[in-house]
């Protein structure tokens, strides 16, 4: 296994690890409040965005943790540049998620075409969110080893 | 010769072998891409650019064809 597919498990865990915490404390905080329809969408915007910056710092954190104990482990200097397979792995693997991501905002909006309180939009919304992200660093593992 | 999933051949592992048993390191250094780039290449798990398929076969100082070949899917039995 590689410094690549390696990154990407890490990346993959990291992710679900942080936003799976982040989300449940949300979801148990949204739980316990009685809010309005016009509260319930500023709760959860409010929740998205604070998700943007714990996610950057986390990934920081956690990269910088990688680095090191990779080196450690391994003894293996870090890819100083991306060539033009990482390149192409880079972009396919972004097209995935993005098809994931954008299939997760239409379920949202099959959920809220149906008459479902907009938590539920939310949910789906998030999910998505993730998913994409599990899906994008599952695809780089794939093109790492099967080839692109 | 190793065969590829895109029907691109390659005659690397065997030109590095008569380069003085260059290693995937060197040859990636020469051609500035990473090391994984040429074992992906050499085990047909990639099929390079133009470019760097040039690259490589200057490298080795050989006519592109005699480094890389191409079989349509359509001439396989």
């Amino acid at each position: 296994m590689d410094y690549n597919e390696r990154k990407s498990i890490v990346n993959m865990l990291s992710t679900v690890i942080v936003l799976g915490i982040y989300y449940w404390s949300v979801f148990e905080r949204f739980d316990s409040l009685t809010l309005t329809t016009d509260e319930q969408l500023q709760f959860w915007a409010k929740a998205i965005l604070i998700a943007i910056p714990i996610s950057i710092v986390a990934k920081i954190v956690v990269m910088i943790i990688f680095a090191i104990s990779n080196y450690i482990i391994t003894r293996e200097d870090l890819p100083c540049f991306e060539d033009e397979r990482d390149k192409l792995i880079e972009l396919k693997s972004t097209r995935n998620s993005y098809f994931f991501f954008g299939f997760g905002f239409f379920i949202s909006l099959v959920v809220l075409a149906f008459g479902y309180p907009p938590k539920f939009m939310f949910i789906a919304l998030i999910l998505a969110g993730i998913g994409s992200e599990i899906f994008d660093n599952l695809s780089k593992l794939y093109y790492h080893r099967k080839g692109v | 010769m190793k065969k590829s999933n895109h029907s691109v051949t390659n005659n690397i592992r065997k030109l590095r072998f008569d380069s003085d048993e260059m290693t995937q390191q060197q040859l990636a250094d020469q051609v500035k891409v990473t090391r994984q780039t040429i074992v992906a290449i050499e085990k047909g798990k990639y099929s390079p650019s133009l470019e760097l398929a040039f690259k490589i076969a200057r490298v080795f100082k050989s006519p592109l064809e005699e480094v890389f070949s191409f079989k349509p899917e359509s001439d396989k039995p």
